[in-house]
């Protein structure tokens, strides 16, 4: 089946569209329940991110780790798999970066180092995200329950270290790295002053740029998607299935692992227990609302940091928790009107809608809007 | 005398998960991955509150959790059964939507970001913790028969047998008149309905809900539900066995025997060792997670 450009456009585009129209209407309903009225409620929302450099700054340094944790599990469902371990991978790469700040003796140039602390960051993601890859190639234990059982396991064992060997007594955080820190952007641009939107957001530029080019300009990158659309015929092909399974769960566990550098190396210089909460499930939501894209990825985290950072700037008039809800109405009106939106498409092309007997995976997006042109 | 109220302890910490398993259990068991159990909790959980507050009695409270369970259950059922979005996108949304609900309606009902008021539950006075205050409490006994009710409509009723039916082969299902669908609703809301009674036993055990105190409970269920391997019975001992792990834990705290961290590992690994199939595999239900496709 050949799709054209602009129908897979179409395909990708439209769910968002609806999902961000759906949630405003909760929002409105919610902003109702509390006596606001909507119209202010959302001019202080959009005043607060995007309106001041503090607010716009906080934003970019949360759709950092989101813009990470997203491509983290984008590259999953890419494979076909679901990684939502990504909470406890971006925690062991952010630990084990702090562990390499805290050996590297004070006055090392940051060049010298940022190679060093990449390499601690990914390796300690990598090797959680690894794990679950072995456990599903080796002896067919779903990736799904892994992860989240990793999750807890992991942040429990980084807990115990934390909190037994290597914390600042009365806290819960390590004592600061000595060199290599990255720069803020407050450094450069003083009107950013106190938000914590730092060097880090390069990385993740790089970082989405390098994954768009591995998925669609390389081979490693092509049989990954293959097996992610067709297990057996990838199989059928000559890709080794399982090779590709637990790369994909490695390489996705690094890339969440490095996102732990924009709080240890940018913003506090320590690692901290908790630092990670609840970013790994707002990958998630991220991936699915960028479609697994790296460029949609970087929209939908700037998306999402800006509801996380609005919550915060409209608690005066409603609380911030309503954020949390819209965010939760995002994801389940994308993750339905996308196959909704694909059988109207289609009834409206005059195509037959016919019985699902043969269904395109919902979470990995058509990657005909790739793999076709 | 201190092995009755270890035991005690390990049955008032293991009440909530053997409800919230056994919900497991059905939905998973009917073909829907049981990652809502979580939300399905914190909603029932603040939901009693809320009604033993409104209503001024306990009973208000479980009534009012139940249908906050199968609210979101429902929810959940819809988006994956009728509009065949993936079920673990959405039942993670689903446990989003409980937190930030939940957090929502406590500010705006009870002005508060961190508890509800006290609100009255099931015991008795000068109760304690013991025995003398759980056999008292309703809930318990409803917590310790699910198990055997979960057992008995699963493997002894005519519905047991499609829910197991439609878990493994709908399409096989399907050819011989069973409603699908249908099916996988009711077994979801009645999973729905259960942990919500689990969330319940919480929030009125400790008069209050607080946020997010479930703390990854449903988590746990879903873990025994796994490493009970989907079977009622096995779940219900599982639960069992890492809530007697959780109580060694506290009468443990302070001794430097084994830090607490180690202990809380306990239930997901054992998962992980059963998934991987080190002694005798867990199978799931053939067509567990798979709503998309038919």
């Amino acid at each position: 089946m050949s799709m054209r450009l602009s129908e897979a456009f179409e395909e990708s585009v439209l769910p968002p569209i609806v999902a961000l129209l759906l949630a405003a209407v909760v929002g409105d309903v919610l902003i109702m329940t509390f006596g606001q009225s909507p119209g202010a409620v959302y001019r202080e929302l959009i005043e607060g991110t995007w309106g001041n450099a503090y607010g716009f700054g906080q934003v970019l340094y949360k759709a950092t780790t989101l813009t990470f944790t997203g491509l983290a599990v984008g590259l999953g469902l890419r494979a076909g798999l679901f990684n939502i371990g990504a909470e406890s991978q971006l925690a062991a790469g952010g630990f084990c970066a702090a562990m390499v700040g805290l050996l590297l003796p004070p006055g090392v140039p940051a060049l010298l180092c940022l190679p060093l602390y990449l390499l601690a960051a990914a390796l300690g993601g990598g090797v959680v995200g690894g794990a679950a890859g072995v456990l599903k190639s080796r002896f067919g234990a779903h990736e799904v329950i892994t992860t989240i059982m990793l999750n807890f396991v992991v942040l429990a064992l980084l807990n115990y270290f934390t909190s037994t060997h290597l914390h600042v007594p009365d806290t819960l955080h390590t004592a600061p790295i000595a060199s290599g820190a990255l720069p803020r952007v407050d450094a450069f641009l003083p009107s950013f002053h106190g938000s914590a939107a730092n060097a880090t957001i390069l990385l993740a530029v790089a970082a989405a740029i390098a994954l768009g080019w591995y998925l669609f300009r390389t081979r490693r990158g092509f049989e990954l998607r293959a097996v992610g659309l067709q297990p057996a015929a990838a199989e059928y092909a000559g890709v080794n299935v399982a090779g590709v399974t637990w790369r994909a769960l490695a390489v996705s566990g690094a890339i969440a692992g490095i996102g732990g550098l924009n709080y240890v190396l940018g913003y506090k210089h320590y690692y901290e227990e908790g630092f990670a909460t609840g970013a790994g499930f707002l990958g998630i939501a991220v991936a699915i609302v960028g479609r697994s894209h790296p460029l949609g990825i970087v929209l939908a985290a700037l998306l999402f940091a800006t509801l996380s950072q609005g919550g915060l700037a409209v608690n005066a008039l409603v609380p911030k928790q309503m954020v949390d809800v819209l965010q939760a109405v995002v994801i389940i009106a994308v993750s339905v009107s996308v196959p909704e939106v694909r059988r109207l498409l289609r009834i409206g092309r005059g195509a037959p809608s016919g019985p699902a007997q043969h269904v395109e995976p919902n979470v990995a997006p058509p990657t005909a809007a790739s793999a076709d042109v | 005398m201190i092995f009755l109220a270890f035991l005690a302890q390990t049955l008032r910490i293991a009440i909530p998960y053997l409800l919230a398993s056994a919900g497991g259990v059905m939905s998973e068991r009917s073909g829907l991955i049981g990652l809502t159990l979580e939300g399905y909790m914190l909603g029932g959980a603040f939901c009693a509150a809320l009604g033993a507050y409104a209503g001024g009695s306990p009973w208000v409270g479980v009534i009012a959790a139940v249908a906050g369970g199968a609210a979101l259950a429902w929810l959940y059922a819809v988006s994956s059964i009728r509009y065949k979005a993936d079920q673990v996108v959405v039942g993670i949304a689903i446990n989003l939507l409980a937190i930030g609900l939940t957090r929502f309606f406590l500010r705006l009902v009870f002005d508060s970001s961190s508890n509800s008021p006290r609100v009255s539950g099931f015991d008795v006075r000068g109760g304690g913790v013991g025995f003398y205050a759980l056999v008292q409490n309703p809930l318990f006994w409803i917590g310790i028969l699910i198990i055997p009710i979960t057992a008995w409509v699963l493997y002894r009723t005519p519905f047991g047998l499609r829910v197991r039916a439609v878990g493994e082969h709908p399409a096989a299902a399907a050819s011989v008149g069973v409603p699908v669908a249908r099916v996988r609703y009711l077994a979801v809301i009645l999973s729905g309905v259960f942990a919500g009674l689990g969330g319940a036993y919480l929030a009125l055990d400790q008069h209050q809900f607080t946020d997010n105190m479930t703390a990854g409970r449903g988590f746990i269920a879903l873990a025994a539900t796994i490493f009970g391997r989907w079977d009622p019975v096995r779940a219900g001992l599982a639960c069992l066995l890492f809530a007697a792990a959780e109580t060694l834990q506290i009468r443990l705290q302070g001794s430097n025997a084994i830090p607490s961290q180690f202990v809380e590992m306990i239930p997901y690994l054992l998962t992980i060792i059963a998934l991987a199939g080190v002694v005798g595999r867990a199978v799931a239900p053939a067509a567990l997670g798979k709503t998309t496709s038919d």
